[in-house]
């Protein structure tokens, strides 16, 4: 294939991706599921990007990135129940204090989360330092633990993610109803995505981590503490899942403790489309995953997930890095 | 740098072992290392030098023997904390950044940025003008000769008393290995410099001392001068004939 034909195939997949329903699907349903789709994919952005950042700089595939997720989810409505009875502010009378409450709860799950990673790293992670095979042991160990965890503190049963009332409901554009939840969910993603970018691209740290992301041993050997980092990116990465967990059972309304088993398995799907260790590359392919299921769900119903995996097998046999193999 | 032949060694390696995996690799190896020269280490391939080099600098660590830079025992520290003590490393492999801009490269080597750093900084300009003219390109798309004098300029931002240099003309072409040891030549003034490389034409045109490596073992020392007058020895230990 011709280079520039490669530099531009993640933009000309996703076009594709995002304009072929057309021809299928009538224009308000096509904007519906699209919306829906975009939510998706910023929710999948968010998981994705802890995993993804996480294997580029510390080269541990981290198998209980989604036990982190479900952790985050936990969190986030314990938060918001919490904070929702002291203050009242998940109720009907402002969006702004809605919008305030789900931040805090996002903010405090990221917070106890990114503590529970950094746990997780000194103690499970760091022995096995090099060794993938042990990596996926340990960690798999380490995502039932977790699992089982949340079933002693929170119990094994489904609950209802209480979501602020303003959140509830939708818009009618243009004669288009549009949920507003994946609206806000597309814009927090947005605003994340961007905040990362600039930390990763605009500071001596994130300039560091995309350093190492690329050769951690050579960041070393220029006076950086790389445990230091390592410990400051999984954090960070652990952050970034409790959030999409918070997020996405807003999205979903309802958490149980196994949830995170399967975001795990979108996760890596996107990691690997975008190429691990990139940014860009969880973005762009979350956005693709989370359209394609959506158009296909709606399509053909059983072929959502088997969309998904056509995908992954498409990219990697035209590209077997993932789309953007350049780091962060 | 003026070279001192009475001056206390800055670096001294006394009888280091290292083993990588179950493979003893360095199995003592001595030698010092004296301000306002440039040490070669010579050897054939699989010396041990290269491992040497990956051993002062703190990425393996040896299982006997002492590294001492000004005296003060160096071997049991990690990487990074070695590296702050005045140690820069430019690996065999060039360890650029790819996807870094070339001052993205510079930044993630700065230790801090002072009016120190800046003017090292103009010095590096003026020794390698070309990473002035491709500051904001990505290090990926430098040529070769460009790579490696990124990888040597990189450490010496933050004023490096030592610089550890393995086999830095590898893969060049020889008017861009002229270009090197010019560039290398000027550097001596700021910095002290340990070689490692397997072309003789670049380590005699640089080195003020050298050391034999065979067999992880330090076998033989000396001034460069006399290296290049024994055939012998050049032929036992490196196989070749002639300064080239």
């Amino acid at each position: 294939m011709n280079p520039s034909w490669r530099r531009w195939l993640p933009t000309l997949i996703v076009f594709a991706i995002f304009l072929s329903p057309f021809l299928l699907i009538s224009p308000k349903t096509y904007i519906t599921l699209t919306i829906s789709g975009l939510a998706m994919g910023m929710l999948l952005f968010l998981v994705s990007s802890g995993f993804s950042l996480i294997f580029g700089f510390l080269s541990v595939l981290n198998l209980a990135h989604g036990a982190l997720f479900t952790w985050g989810a936990y969190i986030g409505f314990t938060a918001f129940t919490l904070i929702n009875k002291w203050t009242g502010w998940g109720g009907p009378n402002s969006m702004i204090l809605n919008i305030v409450i789900f931040l805090l709860a996002l903010i405090v799950a990221g917070l106890l989360v990114a503590v529970l990673g950094i746990i997780t790293e000194r103690l499970v992670i760091r022995p096995v330092y090099g060794s993938h095979l042990f990596q996926i042991f340990i960690t798999v160990g380490a995502m039932i633990v977790m699992e089982e965890l949340i079933r002693i503190v929170w119990g094994p049963n489904d609950e209802v993610m209480p979501v602020p009332f303003n959140f509830m409901g939708s818009w009618d554009l243009f004669d288009v109803v549009v949920s507003k939840y994946p609206l806000i969910a597309i814009v927090v993603g947005l605003i994340l995505y961007i905040v990362i970018f600039m930390i990763l691209r605009k500071t001596k740290i994130g300039t560091i981590v995309r350093a190492g992301v690329e050769n951690p041993e050579m960041v070393q050997v220029m006076g950086h503490n790389i445990y230091r980092y390592f410990t400051g990116v999984f954090a960070a990465g652990s952050a970034l899942a409790a959030i999409g967990g918070g997020m996405w059972a807003t999205f979903v309304k309802s958490i149980h403790p196994a949830m995170g088993g399967e975001i795990i398995v979108f996760a890596l799907i996107v990691a690997i489309i975008g190429g691990l260790g990139s940014m860009t590359g969880s973005v762009v392919g979350a956005l693709m995953v989370g359209l394609s299921y959506n158009y296909v769900a709606y399509l053909v119903p059983k072929a959502a997930l088997g969309i998904t995996m056509l995908l992954l097998v498409i990219i990697l046999s035209i590209r077997p890095t993932g789309l953007f193999p350049e780091g962060t | 740098m003026e070279a001192d032949p009475v001056a206390e060694p800055i670096l001294k390696v006394e009888g280091i072992h290292t083993f990588i995996g179950k493979h003893h690799i360095l199995q003592g190896v001595s030698f010092a290392v004296h301000p306002g020269k440039v040490t070669v280490l010579l050897g054939r391939n699989g010396a041990g030098k290269s491992t040497t080099l990956r051993t002062i600098i703190g990425l393996l660590s040896p299982s006997q023997g002492s590294i001492l830079l000004r005296n003060r025992a160096i071997h049991h520290l990690k990487p990074y904390e070695i590296s702050r003590l005045g140690i820069g490393f430019v690996p065999e492999d060039r360890g650029i950044f790819n996807f870094l801009t070339v001052e993205e490269n510079f930044r993630v080597a700065m230790l801090q940025e002072d009016g120190k750093t800046r003017e090292m900084m103009d010095t590096i300009f003026e020794i390698f003008p070309d990473l002035k003219k491709f500051w904001k390109a990505k290090a990926g798309n430098l040529s070769g000769g460009q790579k490696q004098m990124l990888a040597i300029a990189r450490p010496l931002v933050n004023r490096n008393e030592l610089l550890l240099i393995d086999e830095p003309s590898k893969g060049l072409a020889p008017i861009v290995i002229d270009h090197l040891i010019d560039s290398i030549n000027k550097l001596k003034e700021y910095t002290v410099i340990i070689l490692v490389e397997q072309n003789f034409y670049m380590a005699s045109s640089l080195g003020d001392d050298f050391y034999l490596f065979d067999d992880g073992k330090t076998v033989h020392q000396g001034q460069m001068q006399e290296l290049i007058q024994n055939e012998e020895l050049k032929k036992k230990y490196l196989g070749i004939a002639g300064t080239n």
